[in-house]
């Protein structure tokens, strides 16, 4: 057995490492030098706004010092962040929903848990009648809560939610579609991916709020939310079509004679040999994609749906809390930070966990 | 020319079968009959259309003019009549095409499992046989990318054999392996023509041809210039087109 060569220590050490990596020749120490400058200068400043400086409990502005931030504010209006104008009494019941969706989810990702398929069947189909339950009521003892009074985090996570579990497979169909050999449906695909790529996600909301009840027969309306998640759902699932087209371009075309010579049928090859390879590349797009969704939800603002930017623009208005913008914005952009770098972090481990060692 | 290994019945019939990609004409009047058992070899230059003509036998290419009749089952549009021809025609690729997201194991119970409705145990049971008659039952759970290009295309035949195929077709399958990997490939194709299996093999492995083939077919520009038993296609090649073609490869 040969012993393995270990790698060269100095490498770790410290000062040698910033030898190497900071001060190897004039310009970069220059570069190295002024980071630090700037660091220095701004740094202390903006972590003692934050943290040292700031208020962090009270009630009202009257508490806030103006030293530092104001997190008293966040605090305060915490409960609307959260949930919108859901009715306090009833909050419980969105709580409800997201733990039993967590308990769902949670089993997922364990190795040794069996019968995952029937797990996901209950996700997808039983789950998201026990929740639109859950959240709108009206039936079941629980009252209703109309959708015009959900707001917040909750609302962002429910569009952000559904947009993504079905972005994901209208875009396969939309990406198989355009590559099908049957004329009519590949035109079809091609045209809807086409428009909808080439027109804002502002205006097919607006379109979807104002235009889509003209086109409606008296008497059916839809909710405002349901179109709201139809038009961010059917936005993404364009690009998300063709994240999943360039995976499929990128498979070899001896795959698919290999699948066809061994008998298999299309949906057989597609599903079985084709798209577990191509969605397995085009994981980093296909994230971005649903990142991409997740804080696109904030658009809706603009049809009168208040999810959590929504809400603290309207918080931000009002006269008791006047000036606080810079705290306000900087929760939200933490919050639709935290769940965006978590998705952008799971996936780089399910890329991990997916590579077998081949190409 | 009568052997043992030879039935009456006729597999594989192609009558004046002609293909064409847009103009050009790549398979002219193709006839050829192949009786059950039978082993075929085929050779020729590079482009002669060898390759198009056994892809057309189980439809990867669809030829434009004449008729392909396998085991009785005319080849058309008809998909039942695709399906069903697939099933019994088993293919070995230059590139072996083994599906990388799927362990060897999984790579052999695929299709057995989905068109032929095989329960997973049984499925099992069948790979695991054939993977020990190509020798590499031990890298069963392996993924095709830490296996070497020999193994491979051993996981590759093993795969087309768990469909329990009457005919194998296989386009030159040794020749994007490096020399040391060639024999272990040929000596499962040797075991499997012993077995009576009716095989058609493009290649240019002349060893192979004359120890296995019972006819050696040439083409040449999409034509069938020449067949004969091996004995006497290389010792006596009737063509000029043949002889020019032996003359090279026998160089190399
Ligand atoms: N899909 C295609 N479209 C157009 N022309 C093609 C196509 N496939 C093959 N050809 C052409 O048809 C001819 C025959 O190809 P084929 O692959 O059958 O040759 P071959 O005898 O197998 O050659 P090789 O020994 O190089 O594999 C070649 O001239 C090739 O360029
Ligand atoms: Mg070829």
């Amino acid at each position: 057995m040969l012993e393995p060569i270990h790698s060269p220590p100095f490498t770790k050490h410290p000062v040698k490492w910033a030898q190497i990596n900071l001060f190897s020749n004039w310009f970069n120490s220059l570069v190295t030098l002024l980071v630090l400058y700037a660091l220095v200068t701004y740094v202390p400043g903006i972590l003692d706004w934050i943290f040292f400086s700031a208020d962090w409990s009270g009630q009202t502005k009257a508490d806030c010092s103006g030293e530092g931030a104001c997190w008293v504010f966040i605090d305060a209006r915490m409960n609307q962040f959260l949930y919108g104008f859901y009715p306090d009494d009833e909050q419980w019941r969105v709580n409800l929903a997201f733990i039993l969706l967590l308990a769902l989810v949670i089993p997922l990702f364990i190795e040794k848990v069996p019968r995952k398929g029937w797990l996901i069947a209950f996700l997808l189909i039983g789950y998201p009648i026990i929740a639109t339950w859950l959240f709108q009521g009206n039936i079941f003892g629980l009252s209703q809560v109309d959708t015009e009074q959900w707001g917040g985090l909750m609302l962002t996570l429910v569009i952000a939610t559904v947009g993504i579990i079905a972005s994901l497979p209208i875009g396969i169909i939309l990406a198989l579609g355009r590559r099908s050999e049957m004329p009519i449906i590949r035109w079809i695909c091609v045209t809807f991916i086409e428009v909808m790529r080439g027109i804002p996600l502002i205006t097919i909301l607006f379109m979807a709020s104002v235009m889509l009840p003209l086109f409606m027969p008296e008497g059916v309306s839809f909710d405002k939310l349901v179109r709201a998640m139809i038009g961010i759902t059917l936005f993404q699932s364009a690009y998300m079509a063709e994240v999943i087209r360039g995976g499929l371009q990128a498979i070899p075309k001896g795959q698919y004679e290999a699948a066809d010579a061994l008998g298999l049928n299309y949906f057989q090859k597609m599903f079985l040999v084709i798209l577990p390879q191509a969605l397995k590349l085009v994981i980093p797009g296909i994230v971005n994609t649903f990142i991409a969704l997740f804080k696109d939800t904030s658009l809706i603002l603009i049809i009168g749906l208040f999810e959590l930017s929504g809400i603290m623009k309207a918080a931000l208005n009002d006269p008791e809390w006047l000036g606080f913008a810079t705290e306000g914005y900087l929760f939200a952009a933490l919050i639709y930070w935290m769940f965006c770098f978590s998705m952008s972090r799971y996936s780089q481990h399910i890329e991990q966990k997916l590579n077998t060692g081949h190409r | 020319m009568t052997k043992s290994h030879i039935k009456d019945e006729i597999e594989i019939e192609l009558k004046n079968v002609n293909k064409w990609y847009d103009d050009f004409h790549v398979l002219r009047d193709i006839n050829l009959q192949v009786r059950k058992g039978e082993r075929i070899v085929i050779c020729g230059p590079s482009g002669s259309g060898k390759s198009t003509m056994i892809r057309c036998l189980n439809r990867l290419e669809a030829h434009q003019e004449g008729d392909i009749t396998i085991e009785g089952t005319p080849l058309t549009n008809d998909v039942r009549n695709i399906d069903a021809i697939r099933k019994d025609v088993g293919m070995v690729f230059q590139h072996f095409n083994l599906f990388p997201h799927l362990t060897v194991l999984d790579n052999c119970c695929l299709a057995p499992q989905w068109v032929k409705k095989q329960p997973r145990k049984e499925a099992e049971a069948t790979a695991m046989k054939f993977l020990d008659r190509v020798k590499i039952p031990d890298q069963a759970l392996k993924y095709p990318g830490q296996l070497s290009g020999g193994q491979q295309q051993r996981v590759a035949i093993a795969r087309s054999l768990c469909m329990n195929p009457n005919i194998m077709l296989f386009d030159e399958p040794t020749s994007a392996l490096d020399p040391e990997m060639i024999k272990e490939v040929l000596d499962v194709m040797v075991e499997l023509a012993d077995e009576g299996m009716t095989m058609l093999c493009v290649t240019h492995e002349m060893g192979f041809a004359k120890r296995v083939a019972d006819r050696v077919i040439f083409m040449d520009a999409g034509e069938i210039i020449e067949e004969n038993n091996p004995h006497d296609f290389f010792d006596n090649p009737q063509s000029e087109r043949t002889q020019l073609f032996l003359s090279q490869i026998l160089h190399n």
